[in-house]
């Protein structure tokens, strides 16, 4: 049923790193991204790769569930393993045909295939251990200052969240009102691709209106509970970071710094 | 001066075609006085389109009178300054159950008004556990909204209500478009309020089984009022009824029935036991049993 | 002619943690002409059941006939079939597309492949069995009342002429009177053409007056199927899942027990009125 699909999915269990602030994840995220990009030598990427381990380790997320979610990116992985082998110039080590394999090649693609699956998994291990409701407030925490130059960074977090909310509502709705017009003799599949646009006129319609009426009666129910934006607001799940955050913030700073010093001298 | 006043008000609106020319003006609310008092269970009733809904969303500062004024708690709906004070004593609950939840879990919705109200969080807690608890939802606490049954949304809804800790609940047909049984979770959790925390309540519907419970019924037709008394002065009156598009439960048509047709029972019969009672009233009279 | 279904089953997600069992062995006939009440509270399955009838769900176990061939045969045509077996959502109102009443009417029928002339003839008939004015056949069906929205959309599925009509809770959301408009508005167009009817609802006081037959869900499976007041006896049973037999037959059961000579099979208050005045002669 489409009611179950779950978005950025989380993967609900009690971990440490579950229980990390928002922020933290968010920010070491970042970090982390960084540090792929910095890091060009075998041990650098020996110590992101025991990072990123450490990390999937204390999430108590199955690693089965995370290659799961690798699969549809193997494709993208392949085109960035051919290109880089057999584009790169350098030192030719193999030659078939016209296509020459080079040292630096080789070196370069899998640098970049390691870099690619740290990265993904790197990031999924933020959604899945972060609830899509946390991460907005996470974002809205972060993003504050911004505040000062005028961004609505709280009605940009509250959109983001409802969104969230309705996405499932939505999906349900699709579902019926496709139903109901193929009730009615409609053919969404067949016909060439201007038919097949013409065809989705009777289901965007009732979808857009329902999702008018559903915008209204929600900003109605919101106003009718008080709410007028951000300000004197109070949290019933405000952000404090505790000293799991700090020692976490404290991890990822020295991880940091070993990335730069080791990670970057040639070998 | 009761919870909720009202004074001649008129509510129009106006209709306007595809270009934006006035074609008319509706009145949809149309010189109605309502006297609500502290701790009284009212119910509206009338068919759809009769002006019920846009009355109840006067009580929530949601619309302003044309003419006429309305008072919560003594304080004229038309001041600005009274607004915030005014939507946090009467709360209001809606028809469609999935589209007034704002948190993606149960206690996060319920925290929201408290949120807006800038209530301690310690305090929201607290609140958010009360309200749960009050309306029955304390175990659904953590669950996502969209796998709750209809009945239970709306009982999370009116939690949410709950939690800003107003002195009235107006409920915009909140059993419209659920089941029997969530029609019956819902009326049961309104009325555990009624009784227990005394809060007011003003219940909008078209079912008649739901009014049985309140202490005084408003029956409106093109805006007005068209009849007000207790359920059993209203049910009384079934032919009244039925020309403002409205039915009585089976036992009082029954009952109303057997008295067109000569029988010496009682007018605005509301229970089975009552018909049953006054049957055998009649039957001892003729000298059986 | 009619509609079997021969051990029909339907499971969502199979294979996964969300398995569900909608419709566990579901063996029914549903010959021409019948009017049927499908009661069952949320999530008895009933939904489910019926859009299996048009081929919108196909079962995970079993088969599916209507007038003896099999819907899901590779070669059979599912358009037709959705053509004949005429299925109407709850709150159809919600499924109206077009700039006026008239086109979104003859949407179905066009679907179909028939000549304008056909469509246009069709549609009409099919809004005035429904029975809406011709004043509102060029307006925006957006700028209709609840009621006359919902007769729009049935008559949108009316127009393709199905021999079958289902509709799914057709009275959701209306006021006492619209509820009693609809249902007796689809009485008289099932005595008129002598369509097959499938009522799908929760309130068995709604469909007692009308129907034939009654189809109890549960769980998914089919837990009574016989005329009304067979069903009713049952009444403590229909307790215990969550539904009720009409308010008046507990007053006749109330009565037989204080002592009165009454009838409990009764499910209309004009037999019950007849059977009081008897009973107190």
């Amino acid at each position: 049923m489409l009611r179950d699909i779950t978005l950025g999915q989380y993967y609900q269990t009690d971990s440490v790193i579950h229980r990390l602030d928002p922020r933290v994840k968010l920010v070491t995220t970042v970090c982390y991204i960084v540090s792929l990009f910095v890091v060009d030598n075998f041990v650098g990427y020996i110590l992101a790769g025991l990072f990123l381990a450490l990390v999937v380790k204390l999430s108590k997320v199955p690693v089965k569930f995370m290659v799961r979610g690798m699969k549809s990116i193997l494709f993208l992985l392949l085109i960035a393993l051919i290109f880089n082998l057999f584009l790169t110039p350098g030192e030719v080590v193999v030659s078939v045909w016209k296509l020459q394999i080079t040292r630096e090649g080789i070196r370069q693609a899998v640098f970049m295939a390691v870099r690619l699956v740290f990265l993904l998994m790197g990031s999924s291990v933020m959604t899945l251990t972060t609830t899509p409701n946390q991460l907005t407030d996470g974002m809205e925490k972060l993003l504050g200052p911004l505040r000062v130059v005028k961004v609505p960074v709280h009605e940009i977090a509250m959109m983001m969240s409802i969104a969230l909310r309705f996405i499932p509502i939505l999906l349900e709705e699709t579902d019926k009102i496709m139903k109901a017009q193929m009730a009615r003799g409609a053919d969404f599949e067949s016909g060439n691709l201007i038919k097949k646009v013409k065809s989705l006129v009777p289901l965007l319609v009732p979808l857009f209106i329902s999702a008018f009426r559903r915008a209204n009666d929600l900003a109605m129910a919101m106003e009718s509970r008080c709410y007028r934006g951000g300000g004197n607001r109070t949290k019933m799940k405000p952000l404090i970071y505790q000293k799991r955050d700090r020692l976490a913030y404290g991890a990822v700073f020295c991880y940091l710094v070993l990335c730069i010093a080791f990670g970057k001298i040639l070998l | 001066m009761g919870i909720v006043e009202t004074k001649n008000l008129v509510f129009e609106y106006i209709r306007r075609d595809e270009e934006g020319n006035v074609e008319g003006i509706t009145r949809a609310v149309d010189d109605v006085n309502l006297s609500v008092g502290q701790g009284d269970f009212i119910a509206i009733l009338g068919h759809n389109g009769s002006g019920k809904s846009t009355l109840a969303k006067h009580i929530n500062a949601i619309h302003y009178p044309t003419e006429g004024t309305v008072w919560v708690d003594g304080k004229d709906t038309c001041e600005d300054a009274n607004l915030w004070d005014i939507r946090q004593e009467a709360g209001m609950v809606f028809q469609n159950p999935d589209n007034q939840i704002i948190g993606q879990v149960v206690e996060e919705d319920v925290g929201f008004g408290p949120e807006n109200l800038g209530v301690p969080t310690q305090e929201i807690w607290q609140r958010v556990e009360e309200s749960l608890k009050a309306v029955g939802m304390y175990e659904f606490r953590k669950y996502s909204p969209n796998k709750l049954s209809g009945g239970q949304k709306q009982r999370v809804s009116i939690a949410g209500v709950i939690a800003m800790h107003p002195k009235c609940i107006v409920l915009d047909e909140p059993t419209a478009m659920l089941d029997p049984n969530g029609r019956r979770e819902v009326i049961r959790a309104v009325r555990a309020l009624n009784d227990v925390e005394e809060i007011t309540i003003i219940l909008i519907t078209h079912y008649m089984e739901e009014i049985i419970y309140a202490n005084k019924v408003f029956v409106m037709d093109k805006g007005k009022i068209a009849m007000e008394g207790s359920p059993k002065e209203i049910f009384s009156q079934v032919e009244k009824l039925k020309s403002l598009r409205l039915d009585v439960p089976q036992v009082t048509l029954l009952a109303h029935e057997l008295r067109e047709s000569g029988l010496a029972i009682p007018a605005g019969i509301l229970t089975c036991e009552e018909l049953v009672a006054s049957l055998s009233a009649i039957r001892r009279r003729r000298g059986w049993g | 002619m009619s509609i079997i279904l021969d051990h029909v089953s339907h499971v969502y997600e199979a294979g996964t943690a969300m398995e569900f069992a909608a419709l566990k062995d579901i063996n029914l006939v549903i010959p021409d002409g019948q009017f049927i009440g499908l009661i069952g509270h949320t999530g008895s399955g009933k939904s489910t059941l019926v859009q299996h009838l048009n081929g919108l769900l196909a079962p995970t176990g079993g088969n599916i006939y209507y007038n003896g061939a099999d819907i899901h045969d590779n070669d059979y045509n599912k358009k037709e079939l959705r053509s004949k077996v005429g299925l109407v959502f709850q709150y159809p109102e919600h499924q109206l597309f077009e700039i006026d009443v008239f086109s979104d009417v003859c949407f179905g029928p066009k679907n179909l492949g028939l000549d304008k002339k056909e469509v246009e003839l069709r549609s009409y008939a099919a809004l005035k069995q429904v029975g809406l004015e011709d004043e509102y056949f060029y307006q925006s069906p957006f700028d209709l009342s609840g009621g006359q929205k919902r007769r729009v959309a049935i008559a949108g599925v009316l127009a393709m002429q199905p021999e079958v009509l289902i509709l799914d809770e057709p009275t959701a959301g209306l006021d006492p009177k619209g509820r009693d408009e609809i249902l007796d508005q689809i009485a008289r167009l099932r005595e008129e053409t002598g369509m097959t009817v499938i009522l799908v609802s929760h309130s068995m006081e709604d469909v007692a007056k009308y129907v034939d037959r009654i189809i109890v869900m549960n769980k998914g499976q089919v837990m009574f199927d016989n005329e009304p007041r067979e069903v009713f006896r049952h009444y403590r049973e229909l307790e215990e899942v969550g539904l009720a037999a009409p308010q008046v037959t507990y007053i006749m059961q109330e009565l037989k027990k204080s002592g009165f000579d009454v009838d409990t099979d009764i499910i209309t208050i004009e037999e019950a009125r007849r059977a009081i005045l008897d009973a107190l002669k």
